[in-house]
């Protein structure tokens, strides 16, 4: 049995989609989302120790041996992500069952969970495959089923959204079907350790350097890198709450280690970093996301735009340590990965419960609430610290590891555009704090005890991440492993 | 319990460190769940505060031992750690001692003013004095960071205790400035020290001498000057005068003692432990950032003696005060650093007590400019009479403890050549005395406006100040006893005796 986990680790929730599709029943779609959710936790947690004790796991899809076959890998690079996304996804299971009830009609909910297990299912297979095409299929299905969970969303806008996403979704998706194409018309196979053996003797190939472009290109779209954004303040705004949370904690997560996975372990990190100028194009990128996204989150009227415009910020702190390529920076970029996946989903999830409870996530809206809901506004500032990187919060930490690796490599100008981004975010966080503190609260708002579910589920994830911040040595240690394995093998 | 004793002072894991940090803590615990009954509120309150001046004042005696105590690792070679050492121990004792006295004053303060949201005010002090413990405490860079920003964002909402548009302007001044610095500057500083030293520990004789060139230490020395905004350097000051829209009591203990102590004592430990004075006298890395402190102290001592409204005085004089703490690290002289060290005691109880008399004036007369003061010395004897005393102590006239360090600074600028410096830190008295003195002497030798239909304030209100003014006058006394324990610094062990 043990031996056939990393395959469960995608099945459980593959198999829930189905299921939740055909049950109909809002109570039992919602137990099967949470079950695959706590059932992926358990693969994840159990893989993990044994990637700890024993080593690199893989095995054959179908008994369909590598390079012929499709391979699962689970090594240090993708245990935290497997850790991170199936522990997202059982708090989202959590949170989602009260906050959808409200969001969304009755008869749909069913098909929300089937497609959360469809998004969970997709991003688990990015994480576990060895195989290239594999990859891409995977990322397609979490892709699709992203594209209806956001168009599931209260507002008619949440169909514009969706459709926006759709388009700029598929042309990423395309792109990086042309390189894993392009990839495989130079070397014949598609099994990632066997294109980066294969790869090794290939420098100088103009193909191949398309389809480090076409891939890196295409997976920057899903990732939202600055410029190519422009998809996500309206997707994960319009979306319902629940699919926010999990979506702007682990979608563009996932994009991140596929996009590691490619540039380090399948290219290698002397192709794409030694002889193409990613990095440089990188830092320069991420400099730009770092200071606009924080820049135009000042200025947003709703909390939900305003935490994503952060998040395409936040994005640059991580491209900034992925185009270091040095161990250190990618470390920090992966403790980043874990940091604000767990901050962010913190505030959405706030934002979902001020949207159950005021109507609304409109900053007017949310005049004086602190002073009525002062938990969920204590629950906001905490993890709004995180975001501007303030001790005792795990945003602290990824930023003191961004500063170091960026000063060992002498990196002035990026780290003096994360710190000014640091410093915007304390105005966008100031700005919510001082609505909530300050403002008068109006009379209409209708004012109900809130889920019990939900407010555990906000208070887990703040208090996971001052956990982060207090002892880093989990998230850290993790990362460090992850980075060492991935530099190891791109050598 | 009895294990806990039983490593009080052990020289490897002092129990006594965390217990420290954890009193106000536990006594913030408590005003929480006592939040339905103010009596045992306050109480809580108080015993916490004089339960925390017993046990710091426990440390005297183990003040020359090597006490650490290794809370948790926090990243792979960096950890959270606590250390005794002499600086420390004054700033933690400064602290201690005030927090009880002020506690008392709060009391008469908030009931007298009829203050909405108590708990939440004494909940956030006692975790700010927390932040001012583990401060004090910290072994590492790091450590004394973290408790840093906690302290700058515990006490935002008692600058804005208030909730008005003012409290709202001045708040956010307040924070932007502060986390602007510490983030933008500070922690900079910290990662670029850790990556040239490979620590952040504070070392007798500086972390980082022998690792750095003569620019990166000037630009270092700067980035940390600047980076600990709560030093309150031009133009990182605007700050503090900003959060002088908080309640009086807050002022008092905070803005005169708790954070901007907290900042003086971090340049202080930053010079000492992470530049050595050696290095920095030999590299000249300090010079710059001496001019700039000279500077800040003239032009704040000017500004305080133009304005009018009393807080805002009080707080520009604590703007130049502070400046000659961070006078005395770039002098980078064992004498200076003792001086610098001593004033950090010496304006901390004169201020506060300056503070305090500004709130029985305001909560009694309800009068906030200086030129409304005539007269009221005759009604409220004690309490300008205590503002007398603080006024000569900051000034550093004699016989109360403000004169000696400035003595001991007049000393360090001589011993170091900078005669300018000299001159700085006589005109700065100067001003002291234009900015200070006007204001007893008009409440006790100009007649008042209108005969005045109250008499001295009430006894929480008044008892305080008078106490904290005796302490000036004691610290004349016992200058010598305080900066001993400095001698444990090997640096500063030649320190010269107090004629």
């Amino acid at each position: 049995m043990t031996v056939q986990l990393p395959f469960v680790q995608v099945l459980l929730p593959l198999l829930g989609a189905p299921l939740c599709a055909l049950l109909r029943s809002r109570v039992a779609a919602w137990l099967l989302f949470l079950l695959a959710a706590l059932g992926s936790l358990g693969c994840a947690v159990l893989l993990a120790q044994r990637v700890a004790t024993a080593g690199t796991q893989r095995y054959s899809v179908g008994g369909w041996t590598a390079p012929v076959g499709i391979e699962f890998v689970i090594d240090d690079f993708n245990t935290p992500v497997l850790l991170l996304v199936s522990l997202i996804a059982a708090v989202v299971a959590v949170f989602s069952h009260r906050s959808l009830a409200a969001e969304v009609a009755a008869k749909r909910v069913p098909l929300v969970y089937a497609c959360l297990c469809l998004v969970l299912a997709g991003m688990l297979g990015i994480a576990v495959t060895g195989d290239a095409f594999n990859a891409f299929v995977f990322l397609e299905i979490m892709s699709l089923a992203s594209y209806a969970l956001i168009a599931m969303g209260r507002r008619r806008r949440a169909l514009l959204a969706a459709f926006r996403y759709l388009v700029v979704g598929s042309v990423g998706a395309v792109f990086v079907l042309i390189g894993i194409g392009l990839a495989y018309a130079v070397t014949g196979t598609l099994n990632m350790a066997d294109l980066a053996q294969r790869l090794g003797g290939l420098h100088g190939n103009r193909a191949l350097y398309a389809a480090v472009v076409f891939v890196l290109v295409g997976l920057a779209v899903k990732m939202a890198v600055f410029p190519l954004h422009a998809w996500l303040p309206d997707a994960y705004a319009q979306a319902p709450s629940a699919v926010g949370v999990l979506l702007s904690a682990t979608a563009t997560k996932v994009a991140i280690y596929a996009l590691l996975r490619f540039a380090f372990t399948v290219f290698g990190a002397t192709l794409v970093f030694g002889v193409m100028p990613v990095g440089r194009i990188g830092a320069l990128l991420a400099v730009l996301a770092m200071l606009i996204g924080s820049a135009v989150a000042c200025f947003q009227t709703d909390l939900k735009y305003l935490l994503a415009w952060s998040s395409i910020a936040q994005i640059g702190y991580i491209v900034a340590g992925i185009s270091l390529a040095t161990t250190a920076g990618v470390s920090a970029a992966y403790l980043h990965v874990i940091n604000h996946a767990v901050t962010k989903a913190a505030l959405f999830a706030a934002a979902g419960l001020l949207v159950l409870r005021l109507g609304s996530a409109r900053l007017d809206d949310l005049a004086g609430f602190g002073r009525r809901m002062p938990w969920t506004f204590a629950a906001v500032v905490v993890a709004g610290l995180g975001l501007v990187g303030v001790p005792p919060t795990a945003g602290f930490v990824s930023k003191w590891a961004l500063a170091t690796a960026l000063l060992e490599r002498g990196q002035w100008p990026v780290l003096a555009a994360m710190l000014v981004s640091s410093l915007l975010a304390l105005v966008y966080v100031g700005r919510i704090v001082e609505v909530g503190w300050f403002r008068e609260p109006s009379l209409v708002t209708v004012m109900n005890r809130p889920p019990v579910s939900m407010v555990a589920a906000i208070w887990f994830l703040v208090l996971l991440s001052v956990y982060f911040g207090l002892d880093a040595t989990l998230p850290s240690s993790l990362a460090d492993a992850a980075a060492a394995a991935l530099l190891r093998n791109g050598g | 319990m009895s294990g806990l004793l039983a490593t009080w002072t052990s020289p490897d894991q002092a129990t006594a460190l965390p217990v420290i940090v954890a009193l106000p803590l536990l006594a913030g615990g408590a005003v929480l769940l006592l939040r339905r009954h103010p009596n045992l509120r306050e109480a809580a309150s108080l015993v916490g505060g004089i339960a925390l001046a017993v046990a710091v004042l426990g440390l005297w005696p183990a003040a020359g031992r090597d006490l650490r105590f290794e809370l948790w690792s926090w990243l792979p070679g960096l950890s959270f750690e606590f250390a005794l050492e002499p600086l420390g121990l004054l700033f933690a004792t400064l602290a201690a001692v005030l927090w009880p006295v002020t506690t008392v004053f709060s009391i008469g303060y908030l009931r007298g003013n009829r203050e909405t949201d108590q708990t939440r005010f004494y909940f956030f002090v006692a975790l700010t004095i927390a932040a001012a413990m583990w401060i004090a405490l910290s072994a590492n860079l790091i450590t004394l960071f973290v408790g840093y920003e906690i302290m700058t964002l515990a006490t935002w909402p008692l600058v804005v205790h208030k909730g008005d548009p003012d409290a709202e302007r001045g708040g956010r001044t307040y924070l932007v400035l502060l986390l602007a610095t510490s983030v933008g500057l500070l922690l900079p500083a910290i990662a670029w020290t850790w990556l040239l030293a490979g620590s952040t520990d504070f070392r007798p004789g500086g972390l980082l001498t022998g690792h750095a060139g003569t620019t990166v230490l000037v630009v270092l020395f700067t980035l940390y000057l600047f980076g600990i905004g709560k030093a309150a350097l031009m133009p990182v000051h605007r700050w503090l005068p900003a959060a002088m829209v908080a309640p009086t009591p807050v002022s008092a203990l905070l803005h005169a003692v708790a954070v901007v102590k907290a900042g003086v004592f971090t340049v202080l430990k930053v010079a000492v432990y992470v530049f050595g004075l050696d290095t920095l006298d030999v590299s000249g890395a300090a010079r710059p950032m001496m001019w700039v402190a000279a500077v800040t102290l003239l032009t704040a001592g000017v500004i305080a003696v133009r304005s009018d409204n009393l807080k805002r005085r009080l707080a520009y004089s604590t703007v130049s005060q502070l400046a000659y703490i961070v006078l005395a690290a770039t002098l980078a002289r064992d004498v200076a650093i003792a001086g610098g060290a001593l004033h950090m005691v010496a304006h901390a109880i004169a201020k506060i007590t300056l503070f305090m008399c500004a709130g029985a004036i305001y909560v009694t007369a309800r009068k906030t400019r200086v030129g409304e003061l005539d007269g009221l010395g005759r009604t409220m004897p004690w309490t300008f009479g205590a503002f007398l005393v603080a006024s000569v102590s900051i000034i550093g006239l004699p016989p109360v403890g403000g004169m000696w360090s400035k003595w001991l600074l007049l000393m360090g600028a001589a011993e170091a050549d900078q005669l300018v410096m000299m001159l700085v830190l006589l005109v700065g008295s100067m001003l002291a005395l234009a900015y200070l003195m006007p204001i007893p002497v008009r409440a006790f030798f100009r007649p008042p406006p209108v005969a005045p239909l109250h008499g001295e304030a009430s006894p929480a209100l008044v008892g305080p100040p008078v106490l904290t003014a005796i302490g000036c006058a004691a610290l004349f006394l016992v200058a010598e006893a305080v900066i001993t324990p400095l001698s444990g610094i090997p640096e500063l062990s030649g320190i010269v005796e107090l004629p």
